[in-house]
Order: C-alpha cells, then structure tokens, then sequence
C-alpha cells in the first residue's frame, strides 16, 4: 500500500521535475549519468598480487567499474605498453625501475596528489623515494628486500654473508638455490664484493661475474619461483628469496628464516602508475588512494605476506602476523638503508650478456 | 575452370599460412636488422651488428651445448623407439591401432604439467630416490634433477612418440614379403635385420630423428624446469632476449638462424620422406 502511494509520488514528482527542467540541464543530466556509466578502468597486476574481493568492493564503495589484466613479469607489461602506447590500460603494477622507464618514456601519467588524500596514510619514508621523491609519476604499494631464506635445522651455522650463499661450507654444496633474474642474480655478486647493485663499471661487473661463475658449481639449481617449496621439502638448505616470499616458506615449515647479509642488500619497491593513454584518470586516481586506505593496504599485506609502505595499514597488522614473519616487522628506516634497484637504461645490455655468460658457463 | 577451383580450395589454408607463418616470420627477419630501443622496443636504425654477435663466441658455445643436447636426445630417442616402433609394426592390423593410441595418449595433458610430474620424481626428495633409499640401495640421494641429464629425459619422454610414428610408418611399408625371402635365402634374423629392414627403413629413422632434433634444439621449458636455469639452450636464450634483456633485434636475428636450421633439416626431411614413396609405392 505504502510502496504503491510512494511510487506514485515520485513518479509525479519526477514527470513534473523534468518538464520544468530546462533542456540543457536534461541534456547534463543524461550525458553526466552516461560518463559514470562508462567510468570503467583497466588494471594490469601480477596474477594473486591483490586480495581477490578487492576490486569489487571498489566498484561498491565507488561506483566505477574495474576490470582486471593480468601479467607475468614487468617485461611483458612493459613491452604491451611500449608497442602501443598504454591504450587500453589505466593502472599498472610494475616495480619501480619499470615505473621509472615508462617515465623517461613519457607513457604514464604524473599523479595529482589532492586528488589522492590518502598518500597521507604512506610512511615518510615511501614519500622520498630516491627514483621519484614526492611520489609525482608513482605509488608505492609494496617493498622490501632480497636476501638469504634457510631452514634453521638444516643449516651448521647460521648464514649471515653473501659469501656463505657464494661460497659455501661443505655441507651446503649442493643444496643452494639463487635468483636468475639477472638484477637479483647481479645482486648477490655484486654486493658480496661491496659494489654497488646499480654498479654498471666494467670491472666491477666482470669481478661479480667471476665470483657468480664459481658460485654456479655449488648451486642446486637457479629459481625465480618456487624456491621456497624447495626449502619445504628439504631438497634446499638455503635460498636467494625475496622477503615475502620466504614468508610462503615460513607458512609451511617455522623452522624457515630469513636475513638480510651483512653486507647490505638491495631494496625494492612494487608500485602504481597512471598510464598517460588513460582517458578515466581521475577513476585511476580514485582506484589508487582506495588501495592506500588503512584497511584496503593491510588486506594486501596480509594476502601477499609483504610489507607495505603505508603507516596506518601496517599499524593496524595482526600482531601475531609480525610474530609469525619477523621481516614484517622491518621497520621503514632500516629498510631504506638498502640500496634502491635504479633503471640501467642502456646499461641494461652489459647486465644482460654478463648473466647470459655466467647461465651459458660450466 | 579447374585451376580456379584449385584456387578456391587452397586459399583458405594459404592464406593462413600466409598470414601465420609467412608474415610473422618475415617481421622476424625485418626487425632482426634493427638496433635496441633502450627500453625493449626496436630502433629503426639499420644494422648488421644482430647477426655480428649471434657469432661471439659466448652464444656459439650455447648453440654447440644446444646441437649436443638435443642430439644425445635424439639418439636415445631412436634407441627406444625402433624397438616399440617394430614391435607394433609386426602386431596383426587389429592391434596396432590400439598401440598407436596407447603411444599418443602422453598428448592429452600439457607438456608443461608432465615435465612438472618430472620433478617430484627425480628430486632429491622425490620418488625414485626415496624408493631406491628405502630399498637399501643408496644411501643418499643422488643428484638426478636440474643438470643435463634431466633434460636429457625430459626431451626423450617427451618427443619420442614422434620418433615411434615416423619409424611406424617407415616399417609398416615393408611387409613381411622382403624379410622372408631373406630368411629363405639363409640369412639369420640379425643379419636380415642389418641387410634388408635398417637400409629399407633409412628414411623413416631420418624424419624421426629431424623431429626429435628440431624440437629439442628449440625447447626452453625443459632446460627451465629440469635443468634448473643452469643449462642455457638456444631456446632459452631467445626467451631471455625478448622478456628480460630488452633486445628483441639481437632475440629476433637468433631465432631467426633457428628458424633457417629448422627449415632446412625439415627440407631435407620432406625430401626423404618423397624419396621413401619412389622406393615403396
């Protein structure tokens, strides 16, 4: 009864709304409600890299629709956005080399800040990030560090150097996995000598590369993605590992640890960028300061067992987590005092034939 | 009228290739004489330096490393296969299909999941070495996972079907006739084999092994997953070029002196195998 007398009334109200509206405010109020209709972005992530829910619950707090392209690597994302501009793509995921590049490129967008309140919520830290200070071409979304993931009761002694990964004690030989991601496997090398990781002097690299050769005979085998199973099933002691991703390993077996070497690692940092073909910037912009929400963030941090740089989001992470994974709890000023992985730009190619050489080597 | 029916009824399937094969190929071979944009990409700049460095000798001792893989796959391969293939040539008609089939079967699932299942059987932890542990008969594992010899396998389990078809073929042709004759004139079954079926079956052991050759010396995903990265084969170095390197020209000149060694074996291949329906109509 109620609804039918209430329907009736707004029906009324409505036919007399309109017929007293002007034309232009009609023809305003069609095209607004068309835009937001349309109001669709397109975001490319690593696949699993984001809670599966969050994308719609975007979409319901907001009202713009999200739709979800997944890549493999920051290579393929890189060559889809090169070869045709960005079209088609409003937020990507890439780690902060690629970010930098796709700058220098011109192909993605600078970041209005007072569009994006929530950069607030970001440690100070994350806002002077050395290859985008001021966050104006970038969002950070996670970071970390590389370094050495073991299983306590396998190892003698505790690993604490690049060179018990390089140059093992005898009773590791064999049971060693390391990155072939060549900055990563570069890295170790690097780094174990006390160069720097965006080191690109000739010498230097070909010092790092003898060191990688010998390291090579001690190796169970090069793995960039299933380490950590490795060290779960005890076929490896001791593992080059990303911090989170040594945390999958601690999931399964508490006896897993993770280290930062002594001699300094490197730091990196998966981020956000605006594509500059993005013709629904502003919904781009939105979708970003969603992510940076306290609650959103530490649902990332959670699902993906990475730390994120966002202050409030990690002040409000489960304490039993942290307990669970100590490197959760790293805190932003130790982490920063790891190298930041920089672009090499053309550089790249003496970093590319020196792994090929030290992957083609007996 | 005829020539263009003939014309109708081939187009669709030249045109595929065409657009497929032809096409894709030739934008290889263009790009291949380009310079690296910096960040992937090409630069439109003409130059002969992609084809220089396929020449360094860092990547000749790949491709060498490549020949001698897929080569010592290839020879193993012929090794099981002859064997399997003259078994099911010599079973009644009835009985050979089902072989055949029985053969084929390993396609129905993804090569990569069956080179997957490799892995929890040769790991140190995994089901050949815990079995031989638990039998007594070696103490510690051995290492039969992520070196040449994992490949190796790998590449054998998983082209030598093609092998077995191609020598099914070539031994079905004979016929009983030739062999008994043979054996009427006195020759001895091992000395029948060596003098009439090896000589006779010549074409289809050389299509089989350009099979298993040129899909070996072209796999990444083996070398990948069994050889653990530390065995770098021509297939993976391509790989690398274009998704970690950034140098599609340098990646797109090797493949394509990839792609020419395969054009020419499986040219040599097609002659064969007419040679072969010269002999036995």
């Amino acid at each position: 009864m109620m609804k039918t007398l209430i329907g009736r009334a707004l029906r009324g109200f409505s036919a007399a709304a309109i017929v007293a509206m002007p034309l232009t405010a009609i023809a305003n109020l069609v095209s607004a409600s068309a835009a937001s209709a349309a109001e669709k972005i397109v975001i490319s992530n690593w696949d699993g890299y984001m809670p599966k829910d969050l994308l719609a619950n975007f979409t319901k707090e907001t009202g713009i629709e999200a739709e979800m392209s997944v890549h493999a690597t920051n290579e393929e994302i890189m060559g889809k956005v090169t070869a045709n501009g960005g079209q088609g793509y409003d937020v990507l995921f890439v780690s902060s080399p690629f970010a930098e590049a796709l700058h220098k490129l011109d192909l993605i967008a600078p970041i209005d800040a007072a569009k994006v309140p929530n950069l607030a919520n970001l440690y100070a830290q994350a806002k002077e990030l050395p290859y985008d200070p001021g966050n104006s071409f970038s969002v950070p979304y996670t970071w970390g560090t590389t370094g050495l993931c073991y299983r306590s009761d396998l190892v003698k002694t505790e690993p604490t150097s690049w060179m018990d990964l390089l140059q093992p004690s005898a009773d590791l030989k064999g049971k060693i996995t390391m990155l072939a991601t060549d900055r990563w496997l570069m890295a170790a090398g690097l780094k174990a000598l006390g160069y720097s990781v965006n080191d690109t002097n000739e010498a230097d690299v070909a010092k790092a590369k003898e060191l990688l050769i010998s390291a090579k005979k001690n190796l169970l085998a090069y793995d960039d993605t299933t380490f950590y199973s490795k060290l779960v099933s005890g076929e490896a002691s001791l593992v080059q590992a990303w911090d989170g991703w040594c945390n999958y390993g601690i999931t399964d077996n508490k006896a897993i640890k993770f280290v930062v070497p002594k001699e300094g690692s490197d730091m990196w940092v998966d981020t956000m960028v605006v594509t500059a073909a993005s013709e629904h910037k502003d919904a781009a912009l939105a979708f970003i300061n969603y992510i940076l929400k306290a609650d959103v963030h530490e649902s990332v941090a959670e699902l993906t067992l990475y730390k994120v740089p966002n202050e409030k989001a990690m002040a409000g992470l489960d304490k039993t987590l942290v307990d669970t994974y100590p490197n959760l709890g790293m805190a932003p000023a130790d982490l920063v005092k790891q190298e930041q992985l920089r672009d090499l730009g053309k550089e790249m190619k003496l970093y590319s034939k020196t792994v090929t050489e030290i992957t083609a080597s007996n | 009228m005829v020539l263009s029916r003939r014309a109708v009824m081939l187009a669709p399937g030249l045109g595929w290739l065409a657009l497929l094969l032809v096409i894709p190929c030739g934008i290889i071979f263009v790009h291949s004489f380009f310079e690296r944009g910096i960040y992937g990409g090409i630069d439109y700049v003409f130059t002969l330096e992609n084809y220089r460095r396929a020449i360094d000798p860092l990547y000749l001792r790949i491709f060498l490393a490549s020949v001698r893989i897929a080569l010592t796959a290839t020879a193993i391969a012929l090794l099981l296969g002859y064997p399997a293939a003259y078994f099911i040539a010599l079973q009644a008609k009835r009985r050979q299909m089902p072989l055949l089939i029985l053969i084929m079967l390993p396609f129905w699932s993804n090569y990569l999941i069956r080179t997957y299942a490799w892995i929890v059987l040769l790991n140190r932890e995994g089901l050949i070495n815990r079995g031989l542990i638990d039998l007594g008969v070696i103490d510690t594992p051995l290492s039969l996972l992520y070196n040449d010899f994992a490949v190796i396998t790998g590449l054998v389990y998983g082209y030598v079907p093609f092998m077995i078809l191609a020598l099914y073929s070539s031994i079905s042709k004979l016929g009983p006739d030739l062999r008994e004759a043979s054996t009427d004139l006195g020759a001895g079954a091992w000395r029948t084999f060596l003098r009439i079926t090896l000589p006779l079956t010549l074409p289809g052991i050389a299509a089989g092994c350009i099979f298993v050759f040129v899909l070996s010396i072209g796999n990444f995903v083996t070398p990948d997953l069994l050889g653990g990265k530390q065995r770098a084969m021509l297939g993976n170095l391509i790989y690398g070029q274009f998704l970690t390197a950034r140098d599609w020209p340098f990646g797109a000149a090797l493949a394509f002196i990839l792609i020419a060694i395969m054009m020419l074996l499986l040219s040599a291949q097609a002659w064969l195998v007419n040679r072969e329906r010269e002999i036995a109509p």
